[in-house]
């Protein structure tokens, strides 16, 4: 069965018919072209596909697509600026050298983000309990946790001075 | 010496490709059109195929083919991704055909069929009526092995897939000259990879007919060749690409999925087909690591010296040969260089069982010897008193070790400084004096294992890598290799490598990351931790002639002898000064449009590697033991490696906290179970596959001692597999040193060190 619905991806509403069955990693994927969506799993265990539905890090690929109605997504492709500057949390996991085979860094960089956006602090523990729905194989996640942290600290002052931080 | 990129933790090439997740993967280039492959999967660990009838399957609308045992070659061929060898006696075992008459294991190929989308193709798999004759299930190689057993492949018996062991020196000869002879029994646990991308391939054909690959693999090239083989047609009429992949580690040196795709598209006129594992499938029907048994006989002189050693080993490589005779053999090899025994016996025998086929996996059986073995050291210290970590250096080979059977000789071994630097790191002494005397339910203990790991597969396999680098106009560079970049970041190393020589920043080197098998140069691929170590030194040959032919051009442009220059910063400047000469652009518009002079500078090179070096390490870890729970926590770990010069410190560190983590769960929680009735797998999943999370994975320390290794290009050895080698015989030991307990089976899960716990009358 059919089902037209109507959402919006990375600031674009759109409107498009939909199989009922289908989950939203498979719309977003195979009908819009959002590669940087991962599939891990299917099942809601490895974390790979991870998207933001109204802020909040979700596995799309247990999420019917038809439930996205209405809703606002983010997918990594969302994440850097237009004219292609990234992210703070991207940056950091650059940085940090968070990044091997890549397979589960947009779902890991769009549970930080959220992370980020909630404006809440987390102490380390808490922060690896908020991403612990993410597996990873290669990294071994010691440059994931810094890079979340990184990306959660407060800006830091930095002038021409060449101090960085409180003085 | 001075580098200028080598040596700098310089950002990875795709970084900012992946973070952004425009990085495309195999799943990625969906095509509209594209037809959906999967398979029919026995249910039986071991059955014949008496009859199938697929015509309900094929009546149903939207199915494009049904394919079975009877619509594929008939060739039989190998999987493992080693390089061809023109000597028939040193090629892999050839067990295999596309779709089975006979199922091996539970999960067993038999049928697939191609479908317009993944629903109908589900459906039409239901449709498929198959009538099994169902044999006896040998589920361990002690049944495989057994007197009347049924034979799993006809040509093997005694289901022996390989019995080829070794004799160094005479070893009853040492054991007689020992004052003491400890012996020991030690078994490791079957594993999985579980790199984030599933296996994944698609197929089609072009307007010429050749068959078009791209697939999720650390070996196109031979990808290219097997494919071939076991579709009977010449390779050339193969193509195989490979984009970013999601992780491999070794899981990927086999050519698992590609055979049968190519087949789905030729049953199919040539229409693309995609073949993707689910997370469940892959666990069953790629790879595992070959679970062992190990017994262990060693002599010891009161002087604390090791004598001779006698190790029979049992691996259990499955329903299909794979890399099962090679896994063996390179588990009685690599050991060798760590300590200097004056005999050694090693007699492996290599069982089919009827489960899933094991194949590489990172460490490529040394995990699992050392486990043993290192275990093995520890129970002989404790027996006789002697100190853990002098016991070891004592007795360490060193430089200068000449292996008496590949005839190789050692140039390079930081060991003993590593062993040093990891025992300051743990702060060893100062705890050790706190951990003498403990009682109460959490006990602490500390625990070190070394290891030695090589640098390819000289003299065994062939060690070819091909470089090309073409220089552009603006003065950057092309550079293309024929290594697989699988997240390790080979690309990223192999940059700094050329821009070193070529005098350029990272952004004037362009790597060309996808392989394809019609363009890129040849490479037998990521494995054996071999390509920073052998297609980097062909990715050095190639930037010094790349670098020749500039200052030769220049020479001609403008009568400065080219022995007088060099290049630096973007420039040709002279060597004695640093004084430019020309910009680096203007020469390459010189190649590239000078009317007279003209001709782009490009080299293509290869390097066929004769040499292969040791590279060595220590894990030394903490541990806090739950007696009442059986959990065992690693408080501090530390792995310190001798991998030679590092080219990239902040790569090099996250190969080794992925190979530590991958030890971890090791040694504590991962482990594939199987009913040992019938066979069907139990935890196929990443649900009740205890693969570590972040909140399992302690920090984990790294430290390097860099040793200049004179046959590899700017003093590089192996790293990509040692991480993973030495944790859990660490942990082992730390667990030993905190209860006294001894484990010499893997997994230490909660519930098994309670159960010993309760036998030991711990608790």
């Amino acid at each position: 069965m059919l089902k037209k619905i109507s959402f919006t991806v990375n600031g674009k509403a759109l409107s498009l018919e939909i199989d009922i069955r289908e989950s939203l990693l498979e719309v977003l994927r195979t009908r819009l072209g959002f590669t940087g969506v991962k599939k891990g799993c299917g099942v809601g265990e490895c974390g790979a596909c991870t998207v933001l539905i109204d802020g909040t890090p979700i596995d799309s690929c247990i999420y019917l697509a038809v439930w996205a109605e209405g809703k606002s997504i983010t997918t990594i492709e969302g994440v850097a600026s237009k004219d292609g500057e990234l992210s703070k949390v991207q940056q950091a996991f650059v940085e940090e050298g968070a990044i091997q085979c890549g397979f589960c860094t947009p779902g890991l960089v769009l549970t930080t983000t959220a992370l980020a956006e909630s404006g809440k602090e987390y102490t380390r523990e808490e922060l690896k309990r908020e991403l612990s729905g993410h597996f990873c194989r290669c990294t071994g996640y010691n440059n994931i946790l810094k890079a979340a942290e990184k990306s959660l600290k407060p800006e830091e002052h930095q002038c021409a001075c060449g101090h960085h931080g409180e003085k | 010496m001075a580098f200028s990129v080598v040596g700098k933790s310089v950002q990875r090439v795709d970084a900012v490709a992946k973070v952004t997740g425009k990085a495309k993967y195999t799943d990625d280039f969906y095509e509209r059109d594209m037809l959906v492959g999967k398979i029919l999967r026995s249910p039986y660990a071991h059955a014949k195929v008496k009859k199938i009838d697929v015509s309900k399957a094929k009546a149903l609308p939207g199915v494009e083919a049904v394919l079975t045992y009877w619509d594929v070659p008939h060739l039989k061929f190998a999987t493992a991704g080693h390089p061809y060898a023109l000597d028939p006696s040193h090629r892999d075992k050839e067990d295999r055909f596309i779709l089975t008459d006979k199922a091996r294991f539970v999960g067993d190929a038999v049928a697939a069929v191609v479908a317009t989308d993944e629903l109908i193709a589900q459906q039409a798999l239901q449709l498929i009526e198959v009538e099994y004759e169902v044999l006896e299930a040998l589920t361990t190689p002690e049944k495989a092995l057994g007197e009347g057993a049924p034979l799993i492949h006809e040509d093997c018996e005694r289901n022996i897939l390989a019995a080829r062991g070794y004799h160094i020196g005479d070893v009853e000869a040492s054991f007689a000259e020992s004052d003491y002879v400890i012996e020991g029994e030690y078994e490791t646990s079957i594993v999985q990879h579980c790199h984030l991308e599933n296996h994944i391939s698609y197929a089609r054909q072009d307007s010429d007919g050749r068959i078009i690959i791209v697939s999720s693999t650390q070996i196109p090239h031979i990808t290219r060749r097997i494919v071939a083989q076991a579709l009977g047609l010449p390779w050339g009429r193969v193509r195989v690409l490979k984009p970013y992949i999601g992780g491999g580690f070794g899981n990927k040196q086999d050519v698992c999925v590609e055979p049968l795709n190519a087949a789905m598209t030729l049953a199919v006129g040539g229409r693309p087909v995609k073949l993707e594992l689910s997370r469940e499938e892959c666990m069953i029907d790629t790879r595992t690591r070959h679970a062992f048994k190990f017994k262990m006989k060693t002599g010891v002189s009161k002087a604390g010296k090791l004598k001779g050693i006698q190790i029979e080993a049992i691996s259990n490589t499955g329903a299909y040969a794979s890399h099962g005779h090679s896994i063996a053999m390179s588990a009685g090899t690599k050991f060798r260089p760590l300590y200097a025994f004056e005999s050694i016996k090693y007699d492996p025998v290599t069982v089919y069982t009827n489960l899933p086929a094991a194949g590489a996996m990172r460490g490529y059986g040394v995990p699992q010897i050392q486990f043993a073995l290192e275990s093995h050291i520890e129970d002989i210290v404790n027996k006789l008193g002697f100190d853990p970590i002098e016991f070891r250096r004592r007795n360490l080979a060193g430089v200068g070790y000449v292996d008496p059977l590949s005839k190789n000789k050692v140039y390079s071994n930081g060991l003993a400084e590593c062993i040093t630097k990891g025992k300051e790191l743990i702060r060893w002494e100062e705890k050790q004096a706190g951990y003498s005397r403990q009682s109460g339910d959490r006990r602490r203990g500390l625990g070190l294992a070394c290891f030695a790991y090589a640098s390819g597969t000289h003299p065994v396999g062939l060690e070819l890598s091909g470089a090309r680098i073409v220089l552009n106009q603006d003065g950057s560079v092309q550079l293309q290799i024929g290594a697989t970049e699988i997240g390790q970041g080979s690309d990223t190393v192999f940059a700094q490598m050329a821009a070193e020589v070529l005098g350029l920043p990272m952004d004037m080197v362009h790597v060309i990351s996808t392989q394809d098998t019609d363009i890129t140069p040849f490479d037998t691929g990521a494995y054996a931790s071999r390509q920073t170590y052998i297609a980097g030194m062909a990715v050095k040959k190639a930037a010094l002639e790349v670098k020749e032919k500039i200052l030769n051009f220049v020479w001609g442009m403008t009568d400065i002898p080219a022995e007088m220059l060099d290049l630096k910063e973007q420039n040709v400047v002279y060597k004695h000064s640093g004084e430019v000469v020309l910009p680096l652009a203007e020469v390459a518009m010189h190649t590239y449009y000078d009317t007279v002079f003209a001709q782009p500078i490009t080299s293509d090179t290869s390097n066929n590697a004769r040499v292969n070096a040791m590279s060595f390490g220590v894990t030394f870890a903490e541990v806090e033991i739950d007696l009442k729970t059986g959990k065992i926590e690693v408080k501090e770990i530390f792995n310190v490696h001798d991998s030679g010069k590092i080219i990239n410190p902040k790569l090099a560190e996250g190969q080794v906290h992925g190979g530590v983590s991958m030890g971890i769960g090791y040694a504590l929680s991962e482990q594939m179970l199987f009913d040992e009735e019938t066979g069907k797998p139990l935890n196929n999943n990443l649900l009740d596959y205890k693969l570590p999370t972040i909140m399992d994975t302690p920090d984990i320390g790294v430290a390097f001692v860099e040793t200049e290794e004179p046959s590899g290009a700017f003093g590089v050895k192996s790293l990509g597999e040692p991480p993973a080698i030495s944790p859990a015989p660490a942990i082992r030991n730390a667990v030993l040193a905190a209860t006294g307990v001894k484990f010499n089976r893997l997994p230490m899960n909660p519930q098994r060190v309670f159960e010993k716990f309760k036998q030991a009358g711990l608790i």
